[in-house]
């Protein structure tokens, strides 16, 4: 069987689950959703994510922009061109930008600096809506942390500046804020709950972080895209009516730098399924 | 037999140990201006009237401080100052319509970018976190059961009151619960409060059958 042939099997597969009744019971929803994670262990190529990690590859390496170079120069941080494991050691300090970055921070900037390309446009609209697939940075971000697969998280944050965002994070988490006096905090403090049936992880929690957070980016079912960490957050700041998060900015950044930490030593197994 | 060396070695790595382990534990000061100003760049293309959206008031910085578990003391403030923002129907009646209370329960709409110009009222939402009604077996578990609200507490008026009162701004009752101050925010209307209270206290509701 070919690559697509398998994942479009899966796919047609989930399908039917998803429409073989009006409302499915929690748990057999949660044991579809079991199998279809099992099928997609047995065969990586059954999960669509790896489509986009594919494409993420081409792009890091086809020339592009004003300066007409790819971006197998860019520093994720172990060097020039390294992307196998450097995920697994983000989101870190970088000299050059003198600020932490989290991946997709980083691809942003080597845009900007290797292919001189302005991301004023991109950052407007910088995340999918439903069905279309992720956009240019997120696919590369997919497959940059598709090559930590299987390793650890283990991103150091012992310089000033890592410590710093750290601590910005933490206060981010919990810091309640719109009209519905949300915070991180109100879905993702405690073990066991769930907003109508979807469980929630506790995020501040090493054990349930180090389950999770390594799935990001992960392909999103109800979504049918890849959904990266960055817009994962914008999507919990809509639900606590929020405006749109700034990708790539400090706040994101520290939330990001708040969860890996918390998740050190949690396997990455991106790109992961979600429901 | 251990040398001085080792034992402020040994020593050096159980500190660094007990810090790995309890950063994320920790309640250091953190200066909240500089998540101010975070914020302020991280929705600085929001439009300018939602510049009140990044800054709780003062009830809501009392409670992040304090991770929701404020002291005594400063749960009593707190309840005093919610306690006094709770307004009520003029004409002094409490309970609604419970099914125009069931649709509002059962409604996540109203506030999120994407629900702007309003389309249809705000909703409660409360199914996202309570479970209510029989019928309704996709709710959450973020706050209590309602199951039997009203019939537990033998639809007293005392309780309705207090019912109307926690829907309006529960903090007067639960000081840094994790409750949306649906009427002292404004996202529901006093009409639509009292179809709530209706929902939870009327004896014909679902959530008492």
């Amino acid at each position: 069987m070919t690559k697509q042939v398998r994942w479009l099997t899966a796919l047609a597969w989930c399908f039917s689950m998803a429409l073989s009744g009006p409302v499915l019971a929690q748990d057999d929803t949660e044991r579809g959703l079991d199998k279809y994670r099992q099928m997609m262990k047995d065969d990586p190529w059954s999960n669509p994510g790896n489509l986009d990690a594919d494409r993420g590859e081409a792009l890091w390496k086809k020339p592009a922009g004003p300066k007409n170079v790819s971006l197998e120069a860019c520093d994720l941080g172990k060097g020039p061109g390294k992307v196998d494991g450097a995920f697994a050691e983000l989101p870190r300090y970088f000299a050059d930008a003198d600020r932490v970055m989290d991946v997709e921070t980083r691809i942003l900037w080597c845009r900007e600096k290797l292919q001189g390309i302005d991301n004023s446009e991109f950052l407007k609209n910088p995340h999918p809506g439903g069905g279309a697939p992720v956009k240019d940075v997120g696919a590369i971000a997919t497959w940059i942390a598709s090559k930590s697969s299987g390793m650890k998280f283990a991103a150091k944050m012992e310089h000033p500046k890592e410590k710093e965002i750290l601590a910005l994070g933490q206060n981010l988490f919990n810091r309640r804020m719109g009209p519905f006096d949300f915070a991180c905090t109100t879905c993702h403090s405690d073990s066991g709950k769930r907003i109508r049936l979807q469980p929630l992880p506790y995020l501040s929690k090493p054990a349930e972080a180090k389950k999770v957070v390594g799935e990001w980016p992960a392909y999103r079912v109800s979504n049918t895209h890849v959904m990266t960490m960055q817009h994962r957050i914008l999507d919990c700041f809509w639900q606590m009516r929020m405006h749109k998060v700034e990708m790539g900015s400090e706040a994101t950044n520290a939330l990001v730098a708040f969860m890996v930490k918390t998740a050190e030593g949690g396997e990455i197994s991106a790109p992961g399924m979600k429901r | 037999m251990m040398t001085r060396t080792t034992i402020a070695a040994a020593l050096a790595t159980t500190f660094v140990l007990a810090a790995s382990v309890a950063w994320a534990q920790t309640k250091a000061t953190f200066d909240t201006a500089k998540s101010d100003a975070a914020l302020k760049a991280a929705f600085a293309k929001a439009p300018a009237d939602w510049a009140g959206r990044l800054n709780g008031d003062e009830t809501m910085q009392a409670c992040s401080a304090t991770n929701n578990a404020p002291d005594a003391a400063v749960a009593k403030i707190i309840q005093e100052r919610e306690k006094a923002s709770i307004k009520y129907p003029p004409d002094g009646k409490l309970v609604g319509d419970w099914q125009k209370g069931e649709k509002i329960a059962q409604s996540g709409y109203g506030l999120r970018f994407t629900d702007y110009p309003p389309k249809n009222p705000n909703g409660g939402n409360c199914y996202a976190c309570h479970q209510l009604t029989k019928a309704e077996v996709s709710y959450g578990t973020i706050g209590v059961s309602l199951r039997e609200y009203g019939k537990i507490r033998k639809f007293s008026e005392a309780d309705t009151k207090a019912a109307y009162e926690k829907i309006y701004n529960g903090h007067a009752a639960f000081p840094c619960s994790l409750m949306p101050r649906f009427g002292a925010n404004n996202i529901l209307t006093i009409d639509q409060i009292k179809d709530l209270t209706a929902l939870l206290m009327s004896p014909d509701s679902a959530v008492n059958k």
